[in-house]
């Protein structure tokens, strides 16, 4: 049951990759369990991008080794590309195609005989939601469509290990969330899942593990709950009825400090041991809580703790996480899904 | 199934689809039949008189029309390629050609679809335009196997055009960056013997005209099909085409196996 226990279907050790003197990627090692979901954070320019290309046999690393389900890309692609999947950033259907014949191009090109081809298609367009658009052009599919299609697409193959490069990237929210639900369901039927994102959350909801890269480089691997524990912020909030109760706890905790209206924030361990030994200290001292929430620090925290940098550059007077985008300029805008890790 | 089969296969699917948009967008074929059809009229119809007069060049007893064909047939293979490099071009913006580079099917395949498909396309309006050139009163002296030479050299001549077509709506970033080759190709026909003799040329433009790849064509196509003297052209026009062909196809090969990713 736990995922470290099973065999990697992806590794990869020492990955290097530089773009003129540009060094891209800087001796990245991962490792990502079979029927996992691992997720590459980071950035933009970080390098995901590159990843990605390098371990689907789009592009060769400048040195290190990788293998996709015991396969080594650079030297086997044909093997890898049979059990893979590929997701780009850009949504690589063919808009002149009706959403059914791209779905049946891909069976043809899988070599699979013609009423399985067509059976599924048919599967997956109900699957994802297309069947009411399935013979209108993807030409004039929404944004959240033309994914849903682009992977519907890269599922034909049934593919063992498949890649989201940024699935999720300029969705709305509602489409986003199906995405998730999605990539949930693939898990459960055992693919092992390499997504990169630059959204934190996304992470934090779908990956089993995490790794952080920054400027080419793994900062930081772990699960999601590793990863914030690594990080000061935590904290329990208790709310009291009134303001006897508060000043009560605020002189029995030590470090607590007054939040909001009646509340309290104590700094610390948020397990079940700390919060059991919490609420015993209050009842022996007769102070009555009326509500209890407990904070653990979110992986902005964290990004923050562990580069030194904002993950984003919104909000904030800082915009140096553009930096190490090959070309690309240091642009403020919160949505950032045109910035793209341009790999020419 | 052997490699060469399962090659033979994806060909075959990505062929299917060229061929799906040829079908449901007719207007590239259109355009690379009436524009050429149009410019037969023009050339015909409007300075026909005229240029046939000057001329002198025509074959005994010809009319005009007689000797523009050729050209106007290779500016239907000029337009015909023109669209094979929007279309490889859009593969390749689309990120489609990135997807299909991540699955293991035959490399060659996805050029050679669009390559045979352009073949195909080409072929069709080409005989579309003799049909029309006919009509407008084109007469032939040419027997079945003349015709079918001529055919093998316009089918060379689409092939050459359409590998390097395919390597430079590879190597385009966008549509806009293809325009060069569709204007050079677009634009040849006219300084060559197309419509009039090179030899009427002034000083450098005879010279290019005369060397460039288009002429020895043309020259070999009015030969084949009006009987006008041939010499080395056919020799030149075959060299051409092969050569353009290897070229359009080596490059082709190196831009995809790159992988010019996005």
């Amino acid at each position: 049951m736990s995922p470290t226990t099973s065999s990697p279907a992806i590794t990869a050790s020492g990955l290097r990759k530089s773009f003129g003197d540009k060094v891209v990627l800087d001796r990245v090692d991962l490792s990502v369990a079979e029927g996992t979901v691992f997720s590459l954070l980071g950035p933009n320019g970080a390098g995901k991008t590159t990843t990605v290309h390098i371990l689907s046999t789009l592009m060769r690393a400048d040195g290190g080794e990788a293998r996709v389900m015991g396969r080594d890309p650079a030297r086997d692609p044909d093997a890898v590309r049979a059990v893979i999947g590929v997701t780009g950033q850009f949504s690589a259907v063919d808009g002149l195609l009706t959403g059914r014949e791209n779905l049946q191009l891909m069976a043809d090109l899988h070599h699979l005989p013609r009423a399985e081809g067509r059976r599924r298609a048919a599967e997956l367009l109900g699957e994802f939601e297309l069947a009411d658009a399935a013979d209108k052009r993807a030409a004039t599919y929404s944004g959240g469509m033309r994914r849903r299609l682009d992977l519907a697409m890269t599922l034909v193959g049934d593919p063992r290990v498949i890649f989201l490069d940024e699935p999720t990237t300029g969705l709305d929210p509602r489409s986003r969330r199906t995405m998730w639900q999605i990539v949930r369901s693939l898990v459960g039927r055992g693919v092992t899942i390499f997504l990169t994102t630059q959204y934190l959350d996304e992470a934090d909801e779908l990956a089993d593990r995490i790794a952080v890269l920054d400027q080419g480089r793994i900062v930081a691997t772990g699960t999601p709950a590793e990863l914030k524990r690594r990080v000061p912020g935590g904290h329990v909030r208790l709310q009291f009825a009134d303001d006897a109760g508060l000043t009560a706890a605020e002189r029995l905790l030590d470090g607590a400090a007054r939040g909001d209206g009646l509340s309290l924030n104590v700094p610390g361990d948020a397990g079940i041991h700390a919060l059991r030994a919490l609420l015993t200290r209050l009842d022996d001292a007769g102070i009555e809580a009326e509500a209890l929430s407990v904070h653990t620090p979110d992986l902005d925290d964290v990004f923050f703790a562990l580069t030194g940098r904002p993950s984003t550059d919104t909000g904030s007077t800082d915009t140096a996480s553009t930096e190490g985008v090959p070309g690309a300029s240091a642009q403020t805008t919160d949505t950032a899904f045109d910035q793209k890790e341009s790999v020419r | 199934m052997s490699t060469l089969a399962f090659a033979a296969r994806d060909s075959a699917t990505m062929l299917r689809r060229n061929l799906r948009y040829t079908v449901r967008y007719p207007v590239t074929i259109i355009v690379s039949l009436a524009v050429p059809a149009l410019l037969l009229l023009l050339f015909v119809g409007v300075f026909g008189g005229a240029l046939g007069a000057g001329l002198g060049a025509t074959p005994p007893g010809g009319k005009y029309i007689d000797y523009v064909v050729p050209g106007i047939l290779l500016m239907s293979i000029g337009y015909g390629a023109s669209s094979t490099t929007l279309a490889v071009n859009r593969d390749m913006t689309e990120g489609i050609i990135s997807r299909f580079r991540t699955m293991a099917i035959s490399r060659s395949s996805v050029l050679t679809g669009h390559v045979v498909a352009a073949l195909i396309r080409t072929i069709l309006s080409a005989v579309l335009l003799v049909g029309v050139a006919l009509l407008m009163g084109y007469r032939s002296s040419a027997d079945a196997g003349r015709w079918l030479a001529a055919a093998g050299l316009i089918a060379l001549l689409t092939l050459a055009l359409s590998w390097l077509a395919v390597a430079i709506g590879l190597a385009a970033p966008n549509a806009e960056g293809t325009s060069g080759f569709t204007l050079i190709v677009q634009l040849l026909p006219f300084v060559s013997s197309a419509f009039v003799p090179t030899g009427t040329m002034s000083g450098p433009v005879r010279w290019f005209a005369h060397n460039q790849p288009f002429t020895p064509v043309i020259d070999t196509l009015r030969g084949l099909l009006t009987g006008t003297p041939i010499g080395h052209s056919a020799m030149i026009a075959v060299a051409w085409c092969v050569g353009l062909a290897v070229l359009g196809y080596v490059w082709a090969g190196a831009l995809f196996t790159k992988g010019a990713t996005r």
